[in-house]
């Protein structure tokens, strides 16, 4: 069985436009959050969200493709540009390279645009693009015109795991042989008016600040952006002489089968057993959980619980950056993949920032407000998905 | 004007619950009722549409509220509130 090891990464988020931008925010304990300025605004009861600001799609993009690009791409391709350069990739890569991403809402910003020109404008017609602008896979395709990937290229759905899910098949299809690159991650764009009127629903949404783990914590807040990882057959990466950021060393996925919404303890600690069992590792080896942490009473409470199942009177340190660059949906794993890279390799555990007041529901260390310099051998990545769908990644460090 | 919104809040509240509304006195307290989180908000919801009112009550603090949901009288005292907040 081929191991499978991350050899370039790259971002587009609320903190910062690469990952050299977004590690420094996370060694920081910078936020992302604050005011939305979104098209009718005033009409939400939440206003707040870690958008990505300065982003002006016309001088980032080939004039003769941008207007095939919902958002939820402009992300994407500009986060898988900087992963390839990162690995030192470059041209086609052909039929042994692929591209699998996570998306959660895909293009609903073309789905919002089209609608209010039929809906409430009255228009007629809309443009001969929205099909292929709004189509969950667009992205990944593109990803794959861009770079030549011509063997397995798809995206994944399922909601706030899908970009776990996206990047575990990835090392899955790797590790059986059915490609040696595969370009993986998530991307979202769901800050628009009708995507921020959806979540108001569920009364999940915070006004004002994201507090996982805080007891004075009053919910999520949505975010935005996109990461790429390039993942790569290990024998492949160092026939290459590629520069090696973690393997990937194991991924677990599991079902809730119960409810729609409510997170489950068993679901999710299974889903992190599974993760440690196919990579190989004992409980006592992983220095640093990256939470699901969404900020929730019932997440925290859910996934603490979760923790103390797997790992007993041994929690290793646990953050939620989701308090930095919010909580980008179907994006939000492949971001949290750049905070794991971090603690692996420039020994620095990202902090949960907002922590305010202990709960004795979460009564694990959080790695509170500041960034805390600590050695990591290995990592876990928690999500898990509205849905009861849960995804949960392995990683190792590597010499 | 109370016995009608708590007709209302009672059959909001019980065919969310799928109970029968007898089975939905108005001294009933919520955790007798049997709502999940998603019952709930959307019995929420409903309450906002009947009355067109907007309650502010987020699934993370939920005693901290402004909306008191402990029982079948305090939703119906909570959405009169707002009526008349609206009115005024």
């Amino acid at each position: 069985m081929r191991r499978v090891v991350i050899t370039g990464a790259g971002t587009v988020n609320a903190l910062a436009r690469d990952v050299a931008g977004t590690v420094a925010a996370f060694r920081a304990g910078a936020c992302g959050i604050g005011r939305l300025d979104v098209r009718d605004v005033e009409r939400l009861s939440v206003r707040v969200g870690a958008a990505v600001a300065n982003w002006p799609p016309e001088d980032l993009f080939d004039p003769a493709v941008a207007p095939l690009y919902d958002r939820f791409t402009q992300f994407a391709v500009a986060a898988g540009r900087e992963a390839m350069r990162d690995a030192g990739l470059e041209g086609a890569l052909g039929p042994r390279a692929g591209c699998i991403m996570g998306s959660a809402a895909g293009g609903i910003g073309t789905w919002e645009d089209s609608y209010r020109a039929v809906f409430a404008d009255g228009r007629n017609r809309v443009s001969p693009l929205v099909v292929p602008r709004l189509m969950h896979n667009a992205a990944a395709s593109h990803l794959s015109m861009l770079h030549g990937l011509q063997g397995p290229v798809f995206t994944v759905a399922s909601a706030c795991a899908s970009s776990n899910h996206a990047m575990g098949l990835a090392m899955q299809l790797i590790r059986g042989g059915a490609a040696d690159v595969i370009v993986t991650g998530g991307s979202e764009a769901m800050l628009c008016f009708g995507g921020i009127k959806a979540w108001e629903g569920l009364r999940v949404l915070s006004p004002d600040a994201c507090r996982p783990f805080s007891a004075d914590r009053t919910g999520m807040v949505m975010g935005e952006g996109a990461a790429v990882l390039v993942f790569e057959a290990e024998d492949h990466a160092r026939a290459r002489g590629a520069k090696v950021l973690a393997e990937v060393a194991g991924f677990g996925m599991t079902s809730d089968a119960g409810d729609i919404v409510a997170p489950s303890v068993d679901g999710a600690a299974r889903a992190m057993r599974a993760a440690l069992e196919d990579a190989g590792m004992a409980v006592g080896d992983v220095g640093y959980v990256n939470a699901h942490g969404t900020g929730t009473a019932a997440n925290d409470r859910t996934e603490t619980a979760a923790l103390r199942q797997v790992f007993g009177d041994r929690v290793p340190p646990v953050s939620s950056t989701k308090a930095m660059h919010g909580h980008a949906i179907g994006a939000t794993g492949a971001i949290e993949v750049i905070a794991c890279l971090m603690a692996l390799n420039e020994a620095v555990l990202p902090p949960t920032i907002g922590y305010r007041q202990p709960d004795p529901d979460c009564a694990i260390d959080v790695v509170a407000n500041v960034a805390r310099p600590a050695q990591v051998e290995a990592v876990l990545s928690n999500a898990f998905a509205f849905g009861g769908l849960n995804a949960v990644l392995a990683l190792r460090r590597c010499e | 004007m109370t016995a009608e919104i708590e007709a209302a809040v009672i059959g909001i509240l019980a065919r969310q619950a799928l109970l029968p509304e007898a089975a939905v006195p108005p001294d009933a307290r919520m955790e007798e009722i049997g709502l999940d989180s998603l019952g709930m908000a959307e019995a929420l919801f409903a309450l906002e549409e009947r009355f067109d009112i907007s309650i502010p009550f987020n699934a993370n603090a939920p005693d901290a509220a402004q909306f008191d949901m402990t029982s079948v009288q305090s939703v119906v005292q909570a959405v009169e509130r707002l009526i008349a907040q609206k009115a005024a």
